[in-house]
């Protein structure tokens, strides 16, 4: 099959094994001698750490080593330039991470590590966990963004800015709104941590729950000094990443070194509320934008200005405003982006990072400024409607998004829509429509893999990829079938592990475009050699060219010439091979500089809303993904449908909540922090543009796990809006936001 | 761990004879809080006293009602034919608390000793009034975290409305018992004096000065059943509960409501929310507002408002002093409507 065609739904290849418990995550590897260890965290956010009794817990039953500033073991390499972390390896010029774990009686955040209790079984480390007594200086912590506001500080970027700054003050029809993102925490259901096994002395074995194994691997090999061939990682499955595993935290590293200093290996598993502060989070971001048009609808300005939190220790940025920049067609646009750092744990990506923080507020404003100019809002999108990227001046790689809009709308039943607000009622009920649109990058990062056809016809892919859940071994199977045309029951996809070729994190909707790029490439190698064995002199095919061939179900044959073939194993055999081993190293070539490659969605909502008591539900989802040729649709169907599930909590119902008197969260558990549950999430039809974008890849494949949640959440508000009349502009979107007063 | 004794018994008379009467001892039933609280060690106990296996489960009919026994599992009353038939209201309200898997570990004893999930409450850095000392181990009678209440001028969307102290403005976060309140529940306890019964209303108490004690039962008492009085809402009965997700969320506000209709015109009404108190809030003066009167918005409006008389806010959860009157509407129109 070529990318000019559309694969067949195939089942997840490792779905049997995940739901039989064949699957093994880092925390299911035992280990002969395996301590664990449990952390203590601060109870304050802000402070000096004035004592730490480790006495009762030293003398705990089974405690192997009570770790704290005062005799945490060195990592020495922490302080020198800190090699690569999203990118597969590429060394990197140091982070701004200037926080180091247990080094210092300093209080940087709420949660932050004052101990780490290491004994012969888990129950043991929690109890002399809990005998640790540890007292504070505490001064008042700085959580609030808007109350630190003013010391907000412009990251590395800086602003951008075509066309006239004045433009929007004199554009006929104004807008301008300010738009909300609480702190939201990726959650997954799987909890964080890592197994360190020093094997030798400069030996180590990691299990981890990393988004890369070779980002961890370099990660600690600058940490110990160690050389990255000496470190073997493994992460091939994860029970959810969202974001949260792709960067080295400091307690891994801080286990690592535990690890060595005990001379046994030592696990951790972080516990719910731990996830809260340790792990990353989605930073709480306020918005506001303008936008300016004429009266008929084209846009003449957009100003997009974002404040973010960090920690005080580092600075985290994302992408929030760069959508606004080539979304839309427009000639003057600004962007701003700052930072307030705060006595707070670093935040990290989270699903659709920035992009779908971003695509809250502007598909938000375009929704209220559609209304404002009494425009359907997919008509005025239309209306601005860009086949060429604004920012960067250049073609984009592939863009359907207007055929995506019109399939999107004839699936949720748009024209049922009433242009003005509370005009459809089912029963008690309010009910509306929205939509809203969303775009992502579209990647051709460095990956290598390698793959092994046995003269038996079965064919083995080898990559270190970590699968996250999207779905990469069942990608990985339909590129490789689509080459060889070996049946997908006879291919076994090997990931996740150091050991095997290298590739970059899984993130950023890259890795299909990336290391199914390798794979293709690698696959291609195997079938050349095939050929070429057919062909040569004395070969079952010679005398033909290469382009005659077609090769599928194990037989090499000339394609218009039925009966005119040869089959794989009898040309391997007659060749004296019992495999055929090809690696490939793929990263794109220098003319996808010619182009914007981005993947773009539209999500469309029907909305029910009672308004007596304001709650909100979404009674039907439609999501239309335009990101080239869908690899594999079943597995492709499923990020959509987990990118509405994250979407409908990310409108409605999550958000990390802090007592800013104390700088802590008080709803750090799944019992209080609301993920959407089945009941929340309605039947989801998901739709698939499937068409091959012509640049970026072999396959035609553009990424698609993040633009399943980006602008999710802007056509919840949207169509909230469309059912009641109220414009909701700060998430989660709950019963009290919504309800009006009756009696 | 703290080590705590263990005694599994087989009889009501047994569990109260082997409990011992002192402060950190525990019956255990479905454990579907007692456990979280003790990981979380909110409650750190000397002795947990295991009835898992008393035989009071059983659900039958009495001369005046139906009595359910207190180790009855919430999923087996829920969806039980008796109270599926005879009281809906409390089968709406049980299915509409927790998940699944917990329904099928709690039981209606255990639902009702479950308390407040007041975020200051379950965390022993922050300040609360509730959690009283440590009732254990080297630390036994030292405070269990700092006093005061956290909730006073910090995160306090979920707190009450009414009745609440300057101690403490938890809720109660039971759905059952809210059902239980309105349909005029009676509970049986058994204890070292004997049995005695109580009216449901007078079971759970308000903070006052004792935000620790959360209802009126005395040391080594155990509750053995509930009796529901006959009585003729069923046609006209409804369970709301406004909450942050669909399901497995506490309430923001629940109103329980049960109406016996002639016509358009009300022959009695009973009501209790949820979500409100520190105790399942019965709302007497609306019921006898309502008592006589037509079933129309109006009425409905007006109950709602003398409902409200004593309503208080405290800052983040002011939204309640409109929810729960526009809850109150809502329900009525909804159990009007049912038939």
């Amino acid at each position: 099959m070529k990318k000019e065609t559309k694969n067949p739904a195939i089942d997840r290849v490792d779905g049997r094994m995940k739901v039989t418990g064949g699957a093994k995550y880092f925390a299911d590897f035992d280990l002969p001698d395996l301590a664990y260890c449990v952390i203590v965290g601060s109870e304050i956010a802000r402070g000096i750490l004035t004592g730490i009794d480790t006495k009762k817990a030293v003398s705990a039953p089974g405690v192997v080593g009570v770790f704290t500033h005062l005799n945490m073991p060195p990592i020495p390499g922490w302080d020198m330039p800190v090699s690569g972390q999203s990118d597969g390896g590429k060394p990197k010029p140091a982070t701004e991470e200037t926080y180091r774990i247990l080094s210092s009686p300093k209080i940087l955040f709420d949660g932050q590590p004052v101990a780490m209790v290491v004994a012969d079984t888990f129950e043991r480390a929690t109890y002399a966990a809990s005998l640790i007594k540890a007292t504070y200086n505490k001064q008042s912590a700085r959580t609030s963004l808007e109350k630190n506001i003013e010391k907000q500080v412009t990251p590395k970027g800086g602003d951008y800015k075509r066309g006239e700054a004045e433009a929007y003050e004199s554009s006929v029809v104004k807008l301008e709104a300010d738009y909300k993102i609480p702190i939201e925490v990726h959650n997954p259901m799987e909890l964080h941590g890592i197994t360190a096994h020093w094997t030798g002395k400069q030996q180590l074995m990691i299990y981890a729950k990393t988004q890369g194994v070779n980002a961890t691997q370099q990660a600690m090999a600058q940490a110990f000094q160690v050389d990255p061939e000496n470190i073997r990682v493994h992460t091939e499955f994860m029970g959810g990443g969202f974001g949260m595993g792709l960067r080295t935290w400091p307690q891994e590293t801080a286990v690592v070194a535990i690890a060595k200093k005990v001379g046994r290996p030592v696990k951790l598993v972080m516990n719910r509320s731990q996830m809260f502060t340790m792990v990353g989070h989605r930073p709480y971001t306020v918005q506001t934008i303008q936008i300016g048009a004429d009266q008929d609808g084209k846009l003449v300005a957009i100003n997009h200005a974002a404040t973010a939190e960090t920690a005080s220790y580092e600075d985290f940025t994302e992408a929030t405003v760069n959508m606004t920049r080539f979304m839309y067609a427009c000639p003057n646009v600004s962007t701003r982006y700052r930072l307030v750092r705060l006595d707070r744990s670093v935040p990290i990506w989270m699903r659709g990072p920035g992009e779908a923080t971003g695509a809250f507020a502007l598909e938000s404003a375009m929704d209220e400024m559609a209304h404002k100019l009494k425009l359907d809002p997919i008509a005025f999108r239309l209306l601005n409607y860009t086949q060429t990227d604004p920012e960067h001046d250049r073609p984009y790689s592939s863009k359907h998004l207007k055929e995506a809009y019109e399939r999107g709308a004839e699936a949720i039943g748009w024209k049922n829509r009433k242009s003005e607000p509370g005009m459809l009622r089912e029963g008690n009920s309010f009910v509306g429509y929205g939509m809203s649109t969303g775009v992502f990058n579209a990647f051709r990062w460095e990956a290598s893999a390698r793959v092994i056809l046995s003269s038996d016809g079965s064919l083995v892919i080898q990559s270190a990829v970590t699968d996250i859940g999207p779905g990469t071994g069942t990608a990985l199977t339909m590129i490789a079938h689509n080459v060889l045309g070996v049946p997908f029951n006879r291919i076994k996809v090997q990931y996740g592990d150091t050991s095997l070729p290298k590739a970059p994190t899984q993130g950023g909707s890259a890795i299909v475009s990336a290391v199914g790029s390798a794979v293709f490439d690698a696959c291609s190698k195997v079938k050349n050699e095939l050929f070429a064995l057919a062909l040569k002199d004395g070969g079952a095919l010679a005398g033909r060219q290469p382009t005659e061939l077609t090769l599928s179900d194990g037989v090499v044959a000339v394609e218009k010439e039925p009966g005119k073939k040869v089959a794989v194993d009898v040309l391997m055999k007659s060749s004296q091979l019992t495999k055929i081993e090809k690696d490939a190293d793929s990263k794109g070539s220098p003319d996808l500089e010619k182009y914007s490659m981005y993947s773009f969605s539209v999500h469309f909502v029907k909305v029910k809303v009672n308004p007596l008591t304001g709650a909100v539900r979404v009674i039907k989802a439609v999501s239309v993904a335009d990101s080239g040729r869908i690899i594999s649709p079943k597995t492709a169907a499923s990020q959509m449908i987990g990118g509405v599930a994250g979407g409908i909590g990310m409108a409605l119902t999550e958000e990390a909540v802090i007592d800013h008197r104390f700088g802590r969260f008080v709803n750090n558990n799944l019992a209080d922090y609301h993920v959407a549950v089945h009941a929340d999430v309605p039947a989801i039809e998901t739709i698939f543009i499937d068409k091959p974008d012509p640049v970026i890849n072999p396959m035609g494949a553009k990424g698609m796990g993040e633009i399943a949640l980006i602008g999710f959440a802007g056509a919840v508000a949207n169509a909230v809006f469309n059912a009641t009349g109220q414009r909701i502009r700060e998430l989660p979107i709950t019963p009290d936001k919504v309800m009006r007063k009756m009696v | 761990m703290n080590p705590f004794q263990f005694t599994r018994v087989t009889t009501p008379q047994a569990a109260v004879s082997t409990i011992s009467k002192t402060a950190g001892t525990y019956f255990l039933a479905g454990g579907t809080n007692l456990i979280d609280l003790i990981k979380r060690e909110v409650i750190i106990p000397e002795q947990l006293v295991d009835i898992t296996k008393l035989p009071l489960a059983a659900i039958e009919k009495t001369s005046s009602g139906i009595r359910i026994g207190a180790m009855a599992k919430n999923s087996a009353v829920a969806d039980h034919e008796l109270i599926k038939k005879h009281f809906p209201l409390l089968s709406m309200a049980l299915n509409a608390g927790a998940s699944a898997q917990l329904r099928n570990m709690a039981t209606v004893g255990g639902n009702m000793m479950q308390r407040t999930r007041c975020s200051y409450f379950y965390d022993n850095s922050m300040p609360c009034n509730k959690r009283g000392p440590v009732q254990s181990g080297p630390d036994k009678g030292q405070p269990n975290g700092p006093g005061g209440c956290g909730a006073i001028g910090g995160s306090n969307r979920m707190h009450a409305i009414f009745g609440a102290s300057a101690k403490c403005i938890a809720v109660h976060p039971s759905d059952m018992c809210i059902a239980l309140a309105a349909l005029d529940a009676t509970v049986n306890i058994t204890g070292p004096k004997g049995d005695r019964s109580i009216s449901f209303t007078e079971f759970h108490r308000l903070p006052g000065d004792i935000p620790q004690k959360d209802n009126t039962l005395a040391p080594a008492e155990l509750i053995t059943s509930v009796d529901l009085p006959t009585n003729a809402f069923a046609e006209h009965s409804y369970y709301l509960k406004v909450r942050d997700r669909a399901s497995y969320a506490f309430a923001l506000v629940s109103v329980g409501v049960g109406l016996e209709m002639k016509g358009k015109i009300i022959q009695q009404a009973r009501l209790a929310m949820g979500g409100v108190a520190h105790k399942p809030w019965r709302l007497s003066e609306a019921e006898q507002f309502l008592k006589g009167k037509e079933a129309s918005e109006f009425n409905f409006k007006q109950a709602a408002t003398l409902a409200m008389a004593s309503a208080k806010g405290y800052g983040e959860n002011d939204f309640k002093l409109t929810l729960a009157p526009n809850s109150i509407v809502e329900a009525l129109q909804i159990a009007t409507e049912n038939a």
